[in-house]
């Protein structure tokens, strides 16, 4: 049994306890767990094959360097986004502060057919790119932008609490001693900014990893090109291939644990190096 | 929050002497927002109302698009309250109490919003479907859960599931133990200090954890399409209902139900902004 550190005046702690426990074991537990005994079940040959193919690790791939790269466009653009909100005093930074939480809050479908409509070949940015010979939509640059998209505000609600904590007079100090704004940016900010720029990729990369609606409209969908990982899972899910889409949900939840535990260690190693 | 006054005001100075980077980065920065905010806002209003208001009007009184607000209704009305309780009971036990295992159960309240929608959906799948455990005993006496209305139910429980936990368990656990201790040495029973001392206190944090819910339970979109099979008029919610419209290339239909959805994250944002708002004017007395 879970018992108490310390004993408290307050009643309701195991009723509340037992109701949570019993929630989250029922909806969230026991589905997992039908995920793993799903998937422990599976021969693993069978398994192997079917999580290497062609076309499943051609998924991945996209999965993860455009998640990458996307998470990487709003390190930078977040990063002076949030700044810019924290730092400056301008007309109207209320409203685009809470603006910022817009991808997060529209619904994925919805801002995956207006990016598409937006990029496609007759569209206002695809319609500007196309006698460029660029494909914005419907290729691997489409979903780049749509997890762009749907990844800024991760980075910048990351950013934004480590700005605020930032003391001015140690840029200032860095000025008077002769540093210019690069030179300022590079040793005095950018070192104390370097655990939330990290949170805020990791938080971003993960949200870009399982992302679904957003991309699946952007993209086209066709395979071994523009085919997320996500996508391969509901392709399977509507072949009624159920243990198939259950190998590469696996996969995927490994992966981006792996990862998430990886970022956790790493933040955990600098802290103690700094304390 | 945080104090930023000190420290924005001599940056306010400091960025004055020194306008060149200054224009340059909020430049940048807003740049950068109108063209991944403003523009795709922008254009879907624009699309929505290229026909004119009785093209507008006209795919929302579509059969098959009250059905799909039916159900998405349906759906909030049923995950909204019952994650409200849940929320409720967890930051409880999660604000006030220290007991061993407090990390590992929050981290498993945030699972839902880690794991990827469509494995959200998958789950539900593997355990209700006709390939999954419960899947020949559910079809032997009839009832169907997956590609139903039960189904689109339990992934938007499960997609929602800890918005009102997250936005309580900080704000319970700032407020601390004091008033409950004093309410209770002055002789309240636990109910009457909870419905009293506790909930008034938080009533905001459950609104907006509630408006949080309700939001994305409407949005939802991956977890719900897996487990719909998009039955028109039947299995499907507001957003498989724009896909369909949009995969049909009815445009002006598909935009039309899309800013609906758009206007509501808005208002969505805009609670948002009223409450840090008034949060920021409590705190700064």
């Amino acid at each position: 049994m879970i018992r108490l550190k310390k004993p408290s005046l307050l009643p309701g702690f195991g009723l509340c306890l037992g109701y949570t426990l019993s929630y989250l074991g029922l909806l969230v537990l026991v589905p997992l767990a039908a995920l793993i005994i799903k998937s422990a079940g599976m021969d693993w040959a069978w398994f192997l094959d079917t999580v290497t193919q062609p076309r499943v690790l051609a998924a991945y791939r996209l999965s993860f360097t455009a998640s990458f790269i996307a998470a990487g466009i709003n390190i930078v653009f977040g990063a002076v986004v949030a700044w810019v909100l924290v730092r400056y005093e301008f007309p109207g930074r209320r409203v685009i502060n809470s603006v910022v939480d817009l991808p997060f809050a529209l619904p994925t479908a919805v801002s995956g057919i207006a990016l598409t409509a937006l990029c496609a070949p007759g569209g206002w940015i695809g319609g500007l790119a196309a006698p460029l010979g660029v494909k914005v939509a419907f290729s691997q640059l489409g979903v780049i932008i749509a997890l762009t998209f749907i990844s800024l505000p991760f980075v910048v609600r990351a950013l934004q609490p480590a700005i605020k904590d930032l003391d001015p007079a140690v840029e200032e100090a860095a000025r008077m001693l002769g540093a210019g704004s690069v030179q300022t940016f590079i040793r005095v900010i950018a070192p104390s900014l370097a655990p939330a720029l990290l949170t805020g990729f990791t938080l971003a990369f993960a949200r870009a990893l399982g992302e679904y609606g957003s991309v699946i409209f952007i993209s086209g969908n066709m395979p071994l090109k523009t085919e997320i990982a996500p996508l391969l899972i509901a392709v399977k899910l509507e072949q009624y291939d159920v243990a198939g889409a259950a190998a590469i949900a696996v996969v995927m939840m490994a992966a981006a644990f792996a990862l998430l535990l990886a970022i956790n260690l790493i933040q955990r190693r600098s802290l103690h190096a700094t304390a | 929050m945080q104090p930023l006054s000190t420290g924005s005001s001599s940056s306010v100075a400091r960025a004055r002497v020194n306008t060149g980077p200054r224009r340059l980065l909020l430049g940048l920065a807003l740049g950068y927002l109108a063209l991944f905010l403003a523009l795709p806002v922008a254009f879907i209003f624009i699309q929505a109302l290229a026909g004119g208001w009785r093209a507008y009007l006209t795919p929302m009184s579509d059969p098959m698009a009250l059905a799909a607000i039916k159900l998405t209704l349906v759906a909030a009305a049923v995950a909204v309250p019952v994650n409200l309780v849940f929320g409720v009971a967890a930051a409880w036990c999660i604000a006030k109490f220290e007991f061993t295992g407090k990390t590992a159960l929050t981290a498993l309240i945030d699972l839902p919003l880690t794991i990827s929608p469509v494995i959200s959906g998958l789950l539900f799948v593997l355990i209700f479907g006709l390939q999954g455990w419960l899947g020949t005993w559910l079809s032997a006496r009839g009832i169907s859960i997956i590609f139903a209305a039960p189904g689109i139910v339990l992934a938007t429980v499960f997609v929602t599931l800890p918005f009102v936990a997250r936005e309580l368990i900080p704000l319970m656990a700032e407020r601390g133990k004091d008033d409950e201790e004093a309410a209770l040495l002055l002789g309240a029973s636990g109910w009457q200090t909870f419905w009293r001392v506790t909930l008034p206190g938080v009533k905001w944090g459950v609104f907006y954890g509630g408006v949080l819910s309700a939001a994305r339970a409407v949005g939802e979109f991956g977890a719900v399409s897996m487990v719909s099979g998009h039955i028109r008029g039947r299995t499907n919610t507001l957003t498989l209902h724009i896909e369909t419209l949009y995969n049909e290339y009815n445009m002006t239909a598909a935009f039309a139900v899309s800013s609906l959805l758009l206007l509501l994250a808005l208002a969505t944002l805009a609670v948002q902004t009223l409450m840090n708002r008034a949060e920021s004017g409590a705190a700064g007395g």
